[in-house]
């Protein structure tokens, strides 16, 4: 059997399951009932002064009939005296004493920092979580995100709190930067001992448009808010990754943002994430969604020969480069599986119309399109939006023997360096007439 | 459907291209904008979609037999995945339209040209509305009391109401304000003749006759009816109407699956649809046929009726068995037998309106008695007159008339207009 058990920057706990810090880790009822249900380990709802909230305070992304693909908040820290919350984090100890409680926390002075870390740690924290994430409302303030995308404030404010911290300090990054890297590197800098990301993206979910009002509505007026769920994932792992791979970081990392099922956990852990924290998934579906992750993940790890979660941290990383690296003399092309193939021509329509019109309608009265194999410059489009699994495939057509990427071409000369020079990718790409488009003459 | 059950179902549509459905509609809907459109929550432009397509959009949707049209040519089907539901996804936005009195039409600048259409069923109405779309002046004479022909006449009543089918007679009407006569047959020689001379174009959507006679002893005895005209009675006395106690349904269309399906739905003890060739020879569409066995009703095949018995009431069929040789179906000799019932369904298909047409001049008929007329026009041999639908088809399905009528109603322009 795998072993699940993690010790992350010198937290343990039975697995790598966390919840993140947010409404489901509000009070020490809820986190009970998911240490209960299965989780391995929760982050306090932000602690602070106490914050007044509006409603409503949520926004949502549907697509189709999916709700929820992207969720949107407008909700500050922890609206609870600090002294209910210390009482609830030493009770929800004193019962589950292996699984971890880490808090977060978000303060602004020195003294306040050294007061609350004394705190949370007192009560019984295995770790803290400094939130410099929040991207609404508190940044307003001076804190959350407003020190993020600081660097220097960043280093400073870790600083002060690994002067007084006794256990584990995790600074968690805001998103809302150009490069993410620059916070990591604070972190460390200023003696951090992990990171966690990401934090939720300033956004606007929608707007009522009878109205003119964005959401969420707070009386006709609305403000910017923090977009998380499934929709956020892609710019997650493409952090995590960036951070994973900078030698100035090196610290542990958990994985935030968008994590839903086991899949979505391993692929965090593949990019670098050492543990994985979950929010939107549990407020949509509650803690119950433990039950498919842990088995899941487990049956991956045993078909893959993994025994602990670190033998799979970072194992895509390698394989994970810049586009300078990537190899210029693979070719691979669309194949149609004739047998598979619904007629919904959707692949034709998208290669025309949106790609390099290397698909042509059948001319045998089927409506299984072909592939004009001369065009088509392998980019997937069309394997992307059949509908049929497996039915579009793409083939290898070079030999693999040659690898040359842009950088070797551009070691030895071989790269276009003019607005019409003869190394034009695209130069003897067949295009066709512009007036061929046209069904009417002009 | 609901709005929750439309947004599921619409967000299911791939949007394909040059999509199957759409060739498969006769009306030629475009599907997969109007389900987008659904899906977007702009419900009336699907109604437009729709109604710009076909007039009636929302009977359609629920009298058409998609499985055999848009929804059998869905793609889903070839991944064995449930097609979308077009049909109640049409009438749902359609319907939308009509509760909310939309108007989703405006009458063309008047040409100063004057037509008569003669018979208020779906060509009719439609051939009605097209041509005041584009400016002429319409009026309709119809030989019965309410509009719409078969679809409140002869569809079967579980597929459509008869509140749901007038409904969109009224909404068109309001829209294109065409005058409808009603108890106004227009039969003889003079009532062609006088036409002629006040109108400038004449349109035909009379449609079929009775159920034919089946030339068999017994046919004129109590309880022994045809199918059109046992639906007819069902649509307009709905409950009032009083089935046998065993019934037997002489046929093997669709017809005479809905007059078994209703007997029995009415309360018959047992209803026996008998067929002179094999199940699968049969014309019903397999779904058909599959919910008149849902709901009781049994099969009796290769036999073929010799005569109606009874004593001024039927109380039984004489049949004889049959065979099919080389496509061709023989008597057994000898194979004789009684079956007893109450009530006799003649489901033999109906009557073509000879009589009528022959008093048009040049107007020819072809051998089983439709309308000749070019098929791309509608003009029929004597040019004034067009003809679409059931009465140039020979009956096929309120959605062939539609499309017929639409396209009669543009070859009418152009010849008066150009
Ligand atoms: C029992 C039965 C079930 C059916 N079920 C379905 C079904 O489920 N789905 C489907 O799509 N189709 C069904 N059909 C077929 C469909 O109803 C017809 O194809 C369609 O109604 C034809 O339209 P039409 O306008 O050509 O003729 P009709 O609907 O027959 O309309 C003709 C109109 O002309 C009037 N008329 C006739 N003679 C004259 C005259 N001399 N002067 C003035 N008015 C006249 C009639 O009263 C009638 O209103 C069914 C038909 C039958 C008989
Ligand atoms: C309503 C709401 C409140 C949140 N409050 C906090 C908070 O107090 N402190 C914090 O560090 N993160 C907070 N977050 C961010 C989440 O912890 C998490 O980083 C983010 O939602 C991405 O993960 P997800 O995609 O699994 O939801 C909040 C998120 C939501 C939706
Ligand atoms: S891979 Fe790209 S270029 Fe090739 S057929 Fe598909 S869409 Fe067209
Ligand atoms: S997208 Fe796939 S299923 Fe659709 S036509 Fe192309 S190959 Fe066939
Ligand atoms: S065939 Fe089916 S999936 Fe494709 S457009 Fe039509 S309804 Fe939609």
């Amino acid at each position: 059997m795998p072993d699940l058990s993690v010790n992350f920057a010198g937290i343990k706990a039975p697995n790598p399951f966390w919840l993140a810090s947010a409404p489901p880790t509000n009070s020490g009822y809820q986190i009970m009932k998911a240490f209960d249900a299965g989780w391995g380990g929760a982050v306090w709802k932000t602690l602070g002064i106490p914050v007044v909230n509006v409603s409503s305070r949520y926004g949502s992304v549907n697509y189709r009939d999916s709700r929820m693909m992207g969720f949107s908040n407008i909700e500050l820290i922890t609206d609870r005296p600090l002294k209910d919350n210390l009482k609830e984090i030493e009770e929800v100890k004193k019962y589950f004493p292996d699984h971890a409680v880490i808090v977060s926390l978000m303060v602004e002075s020195r003294k306040e920092w050294h007061q609350i870390v004394k705190d949370a740690e007192n009560a019984g924290a295995d770790g803290l979580e400094l939130n410099f994430g929040c991207p609404h409302g508190m940044c307003e303030r001076g804190m959350g995100s407003a020190v993020g995308q600081e660097p220097e404030v960043l280093k400073t404010i870790v600083e002060w709190v690994k002067e007084v911290a006794k256990t584990p300090v995790i600074v968690k990054l805001t998103p809302n930067i150009s490069d993410i890297t620059e916070p990591g590197q604070a972190a460390k800098q200023g003696g951090g001992d992990a990171i966690s990301l990401i934090n939720t993206i300033q956004s606007i979910v929608g707007v009522d448009i009878d109205n003119f009002v964005p959401y969420p509505y707070v009386d006709g007026k609305s403000t910017n808010g923090g977009y998380c769920g499934p929709a956020v994932k892609p710019i997650a792992m493409n952090m995590i990754k960036n951070c994973a791979q900078d030698p100035a970081i090196g610290l542990p990392i958990s994985g935030i943002g968008g994590i839903e099922n086991w899949r979505d956990a391993v692929e965090f852990m593949l990019l670098g994430a050492g543990t994985v924290q979950v929010c939107t998934a549990v407020m949509h579906y509650g803690f119950g969604i433990i039950r498919e992750i842990i088995p899941g993940f487990e049956s991956y790890m045993k078909e893959k020969g993994f025994n602990t979660v670190a033998e799979m941290t970072g194992k895509a990383l390698p394989n994970t480069t810049t586009w300078e690296n990537l190899n210029l003399d693979y070719k691979i092309i669309a194949e149609i599986h004739k047998e598979k193939c619904i007629g919904c021509q959707l692949c034709y329509i998208a290669c025309e119309d949106g790609a390099h019109q290397a698909i042509r309608l059948s001319e045998n009265g089927t409506r299984v399109p072909q592939i004009i194999e001369e065009n088509c410059v392998g980019c997937n489009l069309c394997s992307l939006v059949c509908p049929v699994e497996g039915c579009i495939e793409m083939i290898r057509k070079d030999d693999g023997k040659k690898y040359e990427t842009w950088k070797d071409r551009t070691d030895s000369g071989n790269i276009p360096t003019t607005f019409n020079d003869k190394l034009a990718g695209g130069l003897h790409h067949w295009v066709p007439e512009p007036l061929s488009a046209l069904k009417n003459k002009r | 459907m609901n709005d929750t059950q439309a947004y599921y179902e619409s967000s299911r549509c791939l949007f394909c291209y040059d999509a199957p459905c759409v060739n498969a509609c006769p009306t030629g809907i475009d599907i997969p904008l109007f389900i987008r459109q659904i899906n977007s929550g702009n419900t009336i432009g699907a109604a437009r979609t729709i109604y710009n397509s076909n007039y009636f959009g929302n009977a359609c949707g629920k009298v058409c037999p998609t499985d055999v049209l848009c929804e059998g040519a869905c793609v889903y089907n070839l991944q064995e995945v449930k097609p979308i539901e077009i049909g109640r996804l049409q009438s749902y936005a359609a319907s939308k339209a009509m509760d909310e009195n939309v108007t989703l039409f405006e009458t063309g600048k008047s040409n100063g040209k004057f037509a008569v259409v003669i018979g208020a069923g779906p060509a009719g109405i439609s051939c009605a509305c097209e041509l005041r779309l584009n400016g002429f002046e319409v009026d309709i004479y119809e030989a019965k009391e309410k509009p719409s022909g078969l679809t409140l006449y002869g569809v079967a009543p579980y597929k459509i109401t008869n509140d749901d089918a007038l409904k969109e007679i009224v909404y068109l009407q309001d829209q294109f304000e065409f005058i409808i006569n009603f108890n106004s047959p227009v039969t003889e020689k003079k009532d062609f003749e006088e036409l002629e001379k006040k109108y400038d174009v004449i349109f035909l959507g009379i449609g079929l006759g009775e159920t034919s006679q089946l030339r068999i002893r017994g046919e004129e005895l109590e309880n022994c009816l045809g199918a059109a005209e046992f639906i007819a009675e069902l649509r307009i006395e709905k409950h009032n109407v009083k089935v046998g106690k065993k019934v037997i349904v002489l046929g093997g269309g669709n017809t005479a699956m809905d007059a078994a399906s209703e007997s029995s739905r009415m309360g018959a003890e047992k209803v026996i649809l008998a067929y002179r060739r094999s199940a699968t020879e049969m014309g019903a569409y397999g779904f058909e046929f599959d919910l008149a066995k849902g709901v009781g009703v049994e099969g009796m095949f290769n036999v073929s009726p010799m005569e109606i018995i009874g004593n001024g009431k039927v109380s039984g069929v004489k049949f004889i068995r049959t065979k099919t040789v080389n496509g061709k179906v023989e008597n057994i000799e000898g194979s004789e037998f009684i079956e007893e019932c109450d009530m006799v369904i003649k489901a033999t298909g109906q009557m073509k309106q000879r009589d009528i047409l022959s008093n048009i001049p040049g107007l020819k008929l072809d051998e089983k008695g439709r309308v000749i007329a070019n098929p791309e026009t509608f003009q029929t041999d004597n040019p004034k007159y067009f003809a679409a639908g059931d009465v140039y088809n020979g009956g096929v399905e309120v959605v062939n008339a539609v499309a017929e009528a639409k396209k009669a109603a543009k070859g009418i322009v152009d010849w008066l207009i150009g």
